[in-house]
Order: structure tokens, then C-alpha cells, then sequence
């Protein structure tokens, strides 16, 4: 597998595209999605509200466990994926393209994130 | 207990073929291929090929296997006739059910005893010790058999085409042996998915040559390998029980609603068995006072039950306990099977909810299985 190069990642296993007017759009890695097996359920912090880096903000429900998403920056939800809701399975067959969550306008500094190449070292250690 | 995770004879297979593994009971088991629900709707609507080398099997021998097993098990062993297999359990003096097993009777004085892999130990320990005073041999024959079973509605056409057996002649739960793609082979007509299908007993060495056949064989009629998360939403949808989940120590066969594998009529050893005045009682009670029930559970909404979420009534409180929970692809819901109290056990009860990390979410009670082939 190979995780996008101009995409920023998470040591949770989140990826961040580049903020465009402060708006990142942010999915979880195709590791990320492997290691869950099939996605079956997905809860997104709603628009409007605001998250904030390292704390929980939804739920992804896979067939055997249930696992906590992370928000991998502060900032406010501006649009979820109404498409990953209805249809989960999406974080697995295109996790870096139609299966992206949310979009949220970074406020502050982010935190510590990774390029591709040092999420790939990551992820192998 | 050892370190390292035992693996099966087909473990090479299994990582070519790109399998994620899984620790299950001291065994490095496939969990999957592809997508599980790929491989759950596959053995619904074509084949499916496992690798169940992890089960326990024990060989019983001799003039009084069949008195033994009679004595040590729940069922009635001594009247399954040869070329027949037995869904049984075996318990403890006071009740409790420490594993569910499949007996089959290979020869008149020969049984093949078949323990999940977690409980193998005991069962063969069990065994063991009942065995004193009868003149019968229990051995531990888990290092002589790999299991492989195909399962599936297009199961019977694949293993036709690399066997001479007759398997029209063969029965749902009968086994005898055979030559299956030029290795010696038990094949019996059972399986853990509620399809038809078969599981063969084979020599370790002989597993990767059967294998390779199946698959080569089942190529044209759309058999994929199957890991152990599918089988496990198969058994669910087929309301099939799993020992630690609605079987443990804690519960006798009556509890779980399946009392009627307890035969107090018995072919042999004038009907004494082990946990008989305890299992007595039980078989009372449950008629007197009903234990909570196993019932199914069939969700409004999306959120997915698991093992030990509380079950509960309209205002909150607790009336039971999910002891399996998946998203059924078949159904396209979330399902669980879970203990109910008696008074909310019947199909249809309004108003019952399981406890989701803390959102009570609407279920609909229904009888169980959920999901039965058509045939």
C-alpha cells in the first residue's frame, strides 16, 4: 500500500490533506482501514462542532471491534461525509479519496504530524 | 502455557495467499483473505474454504468406548449408529457446560471426538479421567489430523469433483472415510455455517495437496478461502451458540435453550452420566421457572451489539446480556444473540433496547436463527 506524499498523517492513523483557506480535509489511512477489517458503521462529530487534537471525536464500527476516531488538529467542522455515512464501506475500498470523513477549519498550530514517508517508518516499527 | 502460536500445516498457504492472522486459542489462525463480508456472502450464495486444523480431535477406542462416552458426555452416544455424528456437550458434576463437541462414530468400538480448540485440554483431561473403569483408550489425536472444511451451496459439486465417495449417499451429520483428491480423508457432511458443506479430516501432510485441489477445483463455481471473522458471522446469522459466549461453565445446556441435547435416556450405563442429578434440577427449573432465554435480536438501527453490552426495557432497566453481536451481511443489519428475561423472550416484545456505550439503541426480538437455507 502507499500512503498519498502530499498528505499529512497522525500517529493515530488519521490523514490531513493540505489546508486550503484553512480548510484540511481529513480521511483515516488505508493501514488504518485494513487493520479494521470491514467499516460498517461510521459516527462524525457534526458540522459546526468544534474538536480539538488527540481527543475522540466519532466512532468507526468495523465487524469485529469498534474503535475511537481521533482528531488529529483543533479546529471546527465546516462538512461531513454524508457519502461515508450512508455507505461505510467507502473508508475501505477508497479511504484516501470517497472515503474521507470531514473537513474541518484548523485553528491554531497542528500538532505532530507526519509526512507520508515517516507515517510509513511508523506504521513498519 | 507455550510462547510461540501454533501454526497449521497450511500456514505458508495461508500467508501466500495474503491471509491477516489472528491469535485464536494459541493458534496463528487466518482471520481473513479479503473482506469478510466478501467471504461470509461467498459460502451463502457459492463456497467457501477454512482452515479449522485448530479443533481438538480425540480418538476413543475399544469394547466400551461407547459406555464411556455415554457416561462422560451429555447425549445418548451408544445410540449413534456408525457413519453418524453427534452434536453433544459435555459438563461438569454440577452442570455447567465446559464445551459443546461433535461426536462421530467412525466404528462400532471407534469415535472421533471433536473439541473447540480452546477447550481441547479439558476435554481431553475430562475424558481421561472418566475413563477409569472402563475398558476404553483415549487418545490425543490433535497433532494427527488437519481439518479443512467447504461450506457453501456449491460445495457438494466441488468436492464431487475430486472425490469417488458417494456424498448423495451421505447424510447432514455423517462422516465416513475416503479418498478425497488422492489423500485418505474423513469427510463428514457437517459445519459451523448453516449451509451444506463438509469438513474433512485429513493427515497435516496431506493438507496443502487437498487444499490446492478445492481451490483448482472450486475455481469455476467461486470458492474463496475463508478466515475465522466469517465463520463467525455465519454461525451467528444460523443462531449457532460459541463456547465462552452463550456456552460457559456458568450456564447448563438447559439455560442456553438447548436441553434437549441432554438425553437422561441412555443406550448404555443404565442412563448415569456425569452431572445427571445437577442437570435434573436443572431440566425442573427450567420448566418451573424459566432461566432467562437466548433469543435474537435484529437492530432498527445501524449500531453494532457486542458480547456483554447490557440488554434492556424501556426505562433502562437491564433485563439481559448480548453474548455475540455482528453486522449481518445477509440481513444487511446488525444482529446479537443474548440471555433475555423470560417475560421479554417472545418474538415481537416490545420496547427492547441494548445499552451502545451508553445510547440505548432499539432491537427487535426474534426467534432464533436468524438466517436458515433454503432447501
Amino acid at each position: 500500500m502507499s500512503n498519498p506524499q502530499q498528505l499529512r498523517y497522525s500517529k493515530e492513523h488519521e490523514w490531513l490533506s493540505t489546508a486550503e483557506d484553512g480548510v484540511s480535509t481529513v480521511g483515516i489511512t488505508e493501514h488504518a482501514a485494513n487493520a479494521l477489517g470491514d467499516v460498517v458503521y461510521v459516527q462524525l462529530p457534526e458540522a459546526g462542532s468544534t474538536i480539538t487534537a488527540g481527543e475522540t471525536c466519532g466512532e468507526l464500527e468495523s465487524t469485529k471491534s469498534v474503535s475511537d476516531l481521533y482528531a488529529p488538529v483543533d479546529g471546527e467542522i465546516v462538512e461531513i461525509n454524508e457519502d461515508v455515512v450512508s455507505d461505510p464501506s467507502l473508508v475501505n475500498s477508497a479511504p484516501f479519496e470517497g472515503g474521507w470523513l470531514f473537513k474541518v477549519k484548523i485553528s491554531g498550530e497542528p500538532g505532530e504530524l507526519l509526512s507520508a514517508d515517516e507515517y510509513a517508518a511508523f506504521i513498519q516499527s | 502455557m507455550s510462547d510461540a502460536p501454533r501454526r497449521t500445516a497450511l500456514d505458508a498457504t495461508h500467508r501466500a495467499l495474503g491471509a491477516t492472522m489472528t491469535d485464536f486459542a494459541g493458534w496463528d489462525m487466518p482471520l481473513r483473505y479479503s473482506s469478510e463480508r466478501d467471504e461470509h456472502v461467498a459460502v451463502r450464495t457459492r463456497a467457501g474454504l477454512f482452515d479449522l486444523s485448530h479443533m481438538g480431535e480425540i480418538t476413543v477406542t475399544g469394547p466400551r468406548a461407547a459406555d464411556l462416552l455415554d457416561y462422560a458426555l451429555v447425549g445418548n452416544i451408544g445410540g449413534v449408529k456408525t457413519g453418524r455424528a453427534r452434536y453433544t456437550m459435555i459438563c461438569e458434576a454440577e452442570g455447567g457446560i465446559l464445551d459443546d463437541l461433535i461426536v462421530y462414530r467412525l466404528a462400532d468400538e471407534e469415535y472421533m471426538v471433536v473439541a473447540n480448540a480452546s477447550n481441547a485440554q479439558v476435554v481431553l483431561d475430562a475424558l481421561t479421567d472418566r475413563a477409569a473403569g472402563f475398558d476404553a483408550v483415549v487418545r490425543d489425536d490433535r497433532d494427527a489430523y488437519a481439518l479443512i472444511a467447504v461450506q457453501g451451496p456449491e460445495s457438494p459439486g466441488i468436492l464431487k469433483s475430486v472425490t469417488d465417495a458417494d456424498l448423495d449417499g451421505l447424510k447432514y451429520y455423517a462422516g465416513l472415510p475416503g479418498t478425497v483428491a488422492g489423500v485418505d480423508a474423513l469427510i463428514a457432511r457437517t459445519g459451523y455455517t448453516g449451509e451444506d458443506g463438509f469438513e474433512l479430516f485429513v493427515r497435516p501432510a496431506d493438507a496443502v495437496t487437498l487444499w490446492e485441489a478445492l481451490t483448482e477445483a472450486g475455481k469455476d463455481a467461486g470458492l474463496v478461502p475463508c478466515g475465522l471473522s466469517c465463520r463467525d458471522t455465519l454461525r451467528l446469522e444460523a443462531g449457532m451458540p460459541l463456547y465462552g459466549h452463550e456456552l460457559t461453565t456458568a450456564t447448563t445446556p438447559f439455560d442456553a435453550g438447548l436441553g434437549r441435547v441432554v438425553k437422561f435416556e441412555k443406550t448404555t450405563n443404565d442412563g448415569d452420566f456425569v452431572g445427571r442429578a445437577a442437570l435434573t434440577a436443572a431440566a425442573e427449573r427450567a420448566e418451573t421457572n424459566p432461566p432467562r432465554k437466548l433469543v435474537g435480536l435484529v437492530a432498527e438501527g445501524r449500531r453494532v451489539p457486542r458480547a456483554g453490552y447490557p440488554v434492556t426495557a424501556a426505562d433502562g432497566t437491564v433485563i439481559g446480556e448480548v453474548t455475540s453481536g455482528a453486522p449481518s451481511p445477509t440481513l444487511g443489519k446488525p444482529i446479537a444473540i443474548a440471555y433475555v428475561d423470560a417475560a421479554y423472550a417472545t418474538p415481537g416484545t416490545e420496547g427492547v433496547r441494548v445499552d451502545i456505550r451508553g445510547s440505548h439503541e432499539p432491537y427487535e426480538v426474534v426467534a432464533l436463527p436468524f438466517y436458515k437455507r433454503q432447501k
